[in-house]
């Protein structure tokens, strides 16, 4: 399984990249695999400011829709147009291709305070 | 894993839309054990399964089976099962699952003396082999066996215990229903599965079904729709020699037309994935159903869905509005079923 070492990681299996006051969301590798076959993805607005936890965006397959919640507190700045044409960019470049949604943080200390890889390597086994 | 009908089934093996296309292009195999199998026996069961059922059984010829529903009083659906006529006196039903049990003691309470019903689900196990090569897997695994035609029957014994096949499914492609003792039944899947036939969960089973409109009983069918409403007239024969029950229901609804049809709805463009529940508005906003099936069609790579329409909304090409989570998607009413084999 895929963990990227420079990633942080939610307990949704989502991971957050820093960079400046951006941080950019996924989900991870071990999601994406649950999930399988991801079709739709609804992405959030931008400009919507959001608490850590709202749900914000929606990652459907065949089977269910799965709700993705930001896990920082944040103003939404751009959502992946890429993956209105092709959604299963998530499935195949989980980290990359198929990021989901940048948010800028109200404070940069909340993505330090989440998992790191190892942690995250220790969650799914 | 996903609880069903009391047993723990998966949802898909390795992924929905794999399992789908191994169905749609060359062969699948589905663990059906959960369903149910009644046995009745006796001389004149046909006569008696006719007045149950909405079918005409004095259509089956020996080996020959067909597709049937079993309604209460007032014409609402209790289950849609098939039937096969093993022997003169002697038939054979497949029931739904979640079924099981209500179906019994329905038929129980109508059974006259003389005639023997019994409840054999849990002495069978069950796959559906489906897809364009199921014919030559058979051909390999029974060389001295000819597979029966479309909607037949054939039992036999091999290896010293009893085989039954019968070449029905819910995929719309060719391919049939095995059946062999429930102590068999594992040792039977793994020898498909190491023929190369693709194992398929729940998921794919939905998706190929709802493609060529093949109703699901307890979401596109229930006690309080008639068959009618549901389009599934060509199984009902109205005109049978002492009717059945329900028909009277269905009768009067047919002269007095019909005031709500399932019908197909397809997403006129891209759009999220429409499920069961979802609600359906008309072009002014108003809530006029909701649907009772949906998917994202792995072959077409739409949306389509299946919803309970007033009759004023049921035309082909009618145009309508699915709600997801607040967002509208247009939707048109089409011609069934949505896949056609190619």
């Amino acid at each position: 399984m895929n963990v990227p070492d420079n990633l942080r990681y939610t307990s949704d299996h989502e991971w957050v990249l820093l960079d400046g006051d951006i941080a950019t969301v996924g989900i991870t590798d071990h999601a994406q695999e649950e999930l399988t076959d991801v079709v739709f993805v609804e992405l959030p607005e931008n400009g919507r400011t959001c608490d850590a936890g709202d749900p914000v965006a929606v990652v459907e397959s065949v089977k269910a829709a799965s709700d993705i919640y930001i896990p920082v507190a944040g103003e939404i700045v751009e959502g992946n147009a890429d993956l209105e044409a092709d959604p299963s960019l998530v499935n195949t470049d989980p980290y990359g291709a198929g990021w989901i949604f940048k948010v800028k943080l109200n404070d940069i200390a909340t993505v330090e305070a989440l998992m790191d890889a190892a942690a995250y390597k220790g969650l799914i086994g | 894993m996903v609880p069903f009908a009391g047993w723990n089934m998966p949802v898909q093996y390795s992924s929905i839309i794999d399992e789908h296309t191994a169905v749609r292009e060359d062969v699948g195999i589905f663990d059906i054990s959960h369903m149910g199998q009644f046995f009745v026996e006796g001389e004149g069961a046909e006569a008696w399964l006719n007045s149950l059922l909405t079918n005409n059984v004095d259509k089956l010829a020996v080996g020959e089976g067909q597709y049937t529903i079993m309604l209460n009083d007032q014409g609402g659906v209790i289950d849609d099962l098939i039937i096969y006529r093993e022997a003169v006196g002697r038939l054979f039903l497949v029931v739904n699952a979640s079924m099981i049990e209500e179906d019994f003691a329905w038929m129980k309470k109508h059974l006259p003396e003389g005639l023997i019903l019994r409840n054999e689900s849990d002495c069978w196990a069950a796959m559906a082999v489906q897809g364009p090569n199921a014919a030559g897997i058979f051909k390999e695994f029974f060389p001295n066996q000819e597979l029966p035609p479309r909607n037949g029957m054939a039992t036999w014994i091999h290896e010293g215990a009893q085989l039954m096949v019968c070449s029905t499914g819910y995929t719309g492609e060719d391919g049939y229903e095995f059946f062999s003792s429930s102590m068999d039944g594992s040792m039977w899947f793994q020898r498909f599965i190491d023929a190369d036939v693709k194992p398929c969960g729940l998921g794919a089973r939905d998706s190929l079904r709802l493609e060529v409109c093949y109703p699901l009983n307890g979401s596109d069918l229930s006690p309080t729709h008639t068959p009618l409403e549901a389009g599934l007239g060509f199984f009902c024969d109205l005109n049978k020699d002492g009717g059945f029950v329900g028909c009277e229901a269905l009768t009067e609804q047919k002269t007095d037309g019909l005031k709500r049809r399932l019908v197909a709805l397809k997403y006129t463009g891209r759009g999220a994935p429409p499920r069961a529940h979802y609600s359906v508005h008309d072009k002014d906003g108003e809530q006029i159903s909701e649907l009772s099936s949906g998917v994202l069609s792995p072959s077409l790579r739409e949306g389509i869905a299946l919803a309970y329409l007033p009759a004023e909304h049921a035309k082909i090409g009618t145009l309508v509005d699915i709600d997801v989570r607040g967002r509208r998607f247009e939707a048109k009413v089409v011609k069934k079923p949505f896949y056609k084999r190619p």
